[in-house]
């Protein structure tokens, strides 16, 4: 069981105030992404959860017990860290048993699951090496095998996969949710990465200088963002943003509308610019449109087989149903 | 998470090793200033029971006029000064040979380091003998093969020869240093400059040496701490005889051998000066890193 | 990514830093190789390289004549005790310097370091005096004492340069895996530290081993080390190269295979962790 409450949380270091009061709740068995640009305060959020950070004042529950007090070896929680701070001098199967040996759980237990965990990680091969020799998605493994041989009441994981090259973050990605979806444990994953946050969370926390700036299911961020930052912060690429004449005739001080909500013709729209650079993926092309009189570039999602050209010219129409309006304090209008 | 428990327990566990040094600086120093404004030969009955004369600054005034003191200091900037040019220089070039690809760099590095660990009275004695006896040396046999005259080397060469022998010390420990600075310079640094059009003599000097300057800034300055008080190269070689007199030397004679205690600490406190003036660079540096 | 080397470059510079390398090695080589040649063979005209009568007569004479074997001992002691007296009270200081550092945690450090830099002549008579006073003076107790104190400050150094190489996050990784303060102390900060201090210990020895000031100072016949021992040789006495050669050859060998273990830890340890 892991249900997580935080009450009125603040955290300051110094006169340094970086959690101004926070109220969040994580359900159990919920995958909870905390995202945001770097210094929002999500990984202080995490370390306050975890106890490495006492909080300022407020109160942490976990399962129902105020947990505010409680040292961070007696939490339950496990926690994948960015460096993965494996125990450079034990071997890998040292490591993942270390939580189970300060349980003190007897020898054969401890093999049991190490051995367990092992073959769910494909880290059978590698249980006698030393972390030194193996390579950063191996090591990655092990931090994650140290975290579920415990049976924690939630998992933790800070920024996890930074550190690794791109095509093993998309696997690890995967291995992760496929493990939640295994365990149907609380997670509680901090990362920077929208992607990451939109493919794997139950729950997103968009975070802003401390503040929760919009909490929700990963389609309700992208379907109605709360504000200009959210709407901004969620999708890729990012969403266009008009304001003036245009956004007024919305009745809006601005308006956002996705490059995959805009249709583009040769001849046919009511916007129109010149084709900046175009970007080829194959499936998709996204063209950045110039001189639109609207914003300095739009950009806009197309077909993979549109074969529009440096230069020219062409038409564009938003999708009425999809477009953001905001007010003057960048609040969404409903 | 420092609480103040762990705070306490931490001035506990350090307050050992900073009470120690507290006593080790403050109670030697105290005593040499008091004495060095003090007439006290212990040889002519002076005793500190006896109680001391006051006698101002006449020890300073007395040190730095006596006609052993410029000569003195004369030869500590020589043979410092000397050394460093000597250690900075071939140590830069040996530093440069050894990051080379080679057969058995491990062995040849320890080659290179080996003098570091040698004792300083034993390279000054095998030196003195071994290779610089007029008749017996190394160096005699070798002048002879060459048609020429042996030098008498710590008589006529006393200062080159002190030179060599403390260069060869540490030679190494420059060596050392800059080989670590080096490896740490990132290859592709040098590649962008040889695309960029920069000949290896530019390389090294627009992108090596200044890679080294701080390296170079910290082998001067701790070279620089410990040269000023070498004792037993002087001591086994030439006993300051022959122009090789440092201050150091002076300050050992005249409180050890001829036993004027207040002269010997107004010298003292000279030399504390100095090397203080020396240490409050070096500390920059050192200060700067832990920030870090 | 490092290029191929042509192997007639590579040829070219192993030539170089061996011959460069024999010759700085080469006067240590020459005592070796002198020890054990005969008095004779030691002034030889021209001079013997390696053909002559090895003996080890000089190794047996250096005994029995200058009574080495206590010489040595007094170094094992002084350089020994001063270095495992200094860690046990560095340890603690270094480690909460690292771990629980304060705004004045630098200041400490910097202060101890410019302990260090007071040069040894200056406060000589003092040291003297006091040694005189408390009956220490060419006690091996009082050598310990001082040769402690004057490399304290390297000490302190260095285990605080390698206990702040700890990443904190392992500690927290600790911490989060149940492991309570004595644990964390036990199973993951003294494994991890234990490198350091070893280091730490080798090059201390080395430094006390071969320091030659207060030895020479301080010691008479009865607690001189071997750094006193050889200074002896300073006044020869008829022929004594090669005697002088073997009781070079025994006072540095125990510190040069030591010191060759140590040559990483030295650049650290001796530039106060400006450089690594």
């Amino acid at each position: 069981m892991g249900r997580i409450v935080l009450e009125k949380v603040t955290k300051s270091f110094g006169d340094v105030e970086v959690i101004p009061p926070l109220d969040l709740t994580i359900e159990d068995g919920e995958f909870a992404v905390f995202v945001g640009p770097s210094g929002c305060g999500k990984s202080t959020l995490l370390r306050l959860i975890a106890g490495l950070e006492d909080v300022t004042s407020g109160e942490i529950d976990i399962d129902g017990q105020d947990a505010t007090e409680v040292p961070p070896a007696k939490r339950g929680l496990a926690m994948v860290f960015q460096s993965y701070a494996l125990y450079p001098h034990m071997s890998v199967r040292k490591n993942i048993a270390f939580p189970l040996r300060m349980a003190k759980l007897d020898q054969a237990e401890q093999n049991r699951r190490v051995e367990q965990a092992a073959a769910v990680l494909n880290l059978t091969d590698y249980l006698d090496r030393r972390p030194g020799q193996l390579s950063g998605g191996q090591r990655q493994r092990v931090a994650i095998g140290r975290a579920i041989v415990r049976e924690p009441a939630a998992f933790l994981f800070d920024e996890p996969l930074s550190n690794l090259d791109a095509a093993l973050r998309v696997g690890m990605r995967l291995e992760i949710s496929e493990l939640h979806e295994r365990l149907k444990t609380t997670m509680i994953y901090v990362t920077h990465d929208q992607v990451e946050a939109m493919t794997m969370a139950d729950k997103i926390v968009v975070l802003r200088a401390g503040n929760i700036e919009q909490v929700g299911s990963p389609l309700e961020l992208y379907r109605s963002p709360r504000n200009l930052f959210v709407a901004g912060f969620i999708g890729s690429p990012k969403m266009n943003f008009i304001e003036g004449g245009e956004a007024g005739t919305h009745g809006a001080h601005a308006i956002g509308v996705r490059p995959e909500h805009i249709a583009v013709s040769e001849s046919d729209g009511p916007w129109s610019g010149v084709v900046g650079v175009s970007e080829h993926l194959g499936s998709d092309t996204f063209f950045h449109v110039h001189e639109t009189g609207l914003a300095e570039t739009i950009t806009v999602r197309a077909d993979g087989e549109v074969g529009f050209r440096h230069g020219d010219r062409i038409h564009m129409t938003p999708r009425a149903d999809a477009i953001h309006k905001f007010d003057a304090d960048g609040l969404r209008i409903a | 998470m420092a609480t103040q428990h762990s705070r306490s327990a931490a001035r506990m566990m350090m307050a050992p090793a900073v009470i120690l040094l507290l006593g080790w600086m403050l109670v030697p120093l105290t005593m040499t200033l008091y004495f060095s404004f003090k007439k006290y030969l212990p040889l002519r009955g002076d005793s500190l029971a006896g109680g001391l004369d006051w006698v101002g600054f006449d020890n300073y005034t007395r040190f730095v006029t006596s006609s052993s003191f410029w000569p003195s200091v004369q030869a500590t900037l020589i043979i410092v000064g000397g050394v460093l040019v000597v250690t900075v220089v071939l140590g830069v070039l040996l530093a440069i040979l050894l990051d080379q690809p080679m057969w058995g760099q491990g062995v040849v590095r320890i080659l290179v380091i080996a003098p570091f660990f040698v004792m300083p009275t034993v390279s000054g004695l095998v030196w003195k003998n071994m290779f610089m006896d007029p008749v017996n040396g190394l160096f005699a046999h070798l002048w002879k093969f060459f048609g020429a005259a042996p030098l008498e080397w710590l008589s006529q060469a006393s200062m080159q020869s002190i030179i060599l022998i403390v260069s060869w010390q540490w030679l190494p420990f420059a060596t050392l240093i800059l080989l670590t600075a080096i490896q740490s310079l990132d290859s592709e640094q040098l590649e962008a400059a040889e695309m960029d059009g920069a000949p290896p003599l530019a390389r090294f000097g627009f992108i090596i040496l200044p890679h080294l300057s701080r390296a170079i800034t910290i082998v001067i300055l701790i070279q620089t701490i410990f040269l000023l008080s070498i004792f037993a190269e002087i001591f086994v070689t030439t006993a300051g005889a022959f122009g090789t007199k440092t201050l150091t030397y002076l300050i050992f004679q005249r409180v050890l051998e001829s036993q004027n205690v207040g002269l010997g600490s107004a010298g003292g406190v000279y030399a504390i000066i100095l090397a203080n003036i020396v240490a409050i660079f070096l500390m920059r540096i050192v200060g700067k890193n832990l920030d870090a | 990514m490092a290029r191929a080397v042509t192997s007639q470059r590579k040829t070219i510079n192993t030539v170089i830093a061996w011959g460069v390398g024999l010759l700085i090695f080469f006067p240590i080589l020459w005592t070796i190789l002198t020890s054990f040649k005969t008095e004779a063979q030691a002034i030889n005209d021209p001079p013997l390289f390696l053909f002559f009568d090895w003996t080890l007569e000089n190794y047996s004479v250096v005994q029995e004549r200058s009574d080495y074997m206590r010489f040595l001992w007094n170094s094992v002691i002084i350089a020994g005790g001063s270095t495992i007296l200094g860690t046990i009270i560095a340890v603690p200081a270094a480690w909460s310097m690292a771990f629980v550092p304060s705004k004045r945690t630098k200041d400490i450090l910097l202060w101890m370091l410019s302990t260090k830099m007071l040069p040894a002549v200056g406060v000589l008579y003092p040291i003297y005096l006091l040694f005189i006073q408390l009956g220490l003076l060419d006690t091996r107790i009082g050598l310990v004492i001082v040769l402690m104190l004057i490399n304290l400050p390297i000490i302190v150094w260095m285990l605080y340069t390698y206990f702040k190489e700890i990443p904190g996050e392992i500690l927290e990784a600790a911490r989060m895996d149940g492991a309570g303060l004595r644990d964390e102390i036990l199973y993951v900060l003294t494994p991890m530290a234990v490198p350091g201090i070893a280091s730490t210990i080798l090059l201390n020895l080395i430094l006390a081993w071969n320091e030659a000031f207060w030895t020479l100072n301080l010691t008479a016949a009865n607690a001189g080390p071997l750094t006193a021992f050889i200074a002896s040789y300073s006044s020869p006495e008829g022929l004594f190269f090669a005697k002088l050669s073997a009781a070079s050859t025994m006072a540095i060998a125990p510190i040069l295979i030591l010191g060759w273990f140590s040559q990483k830890q030295l650049v650290r340890g001796l530039t106060f962790g400006a450089v690594k």
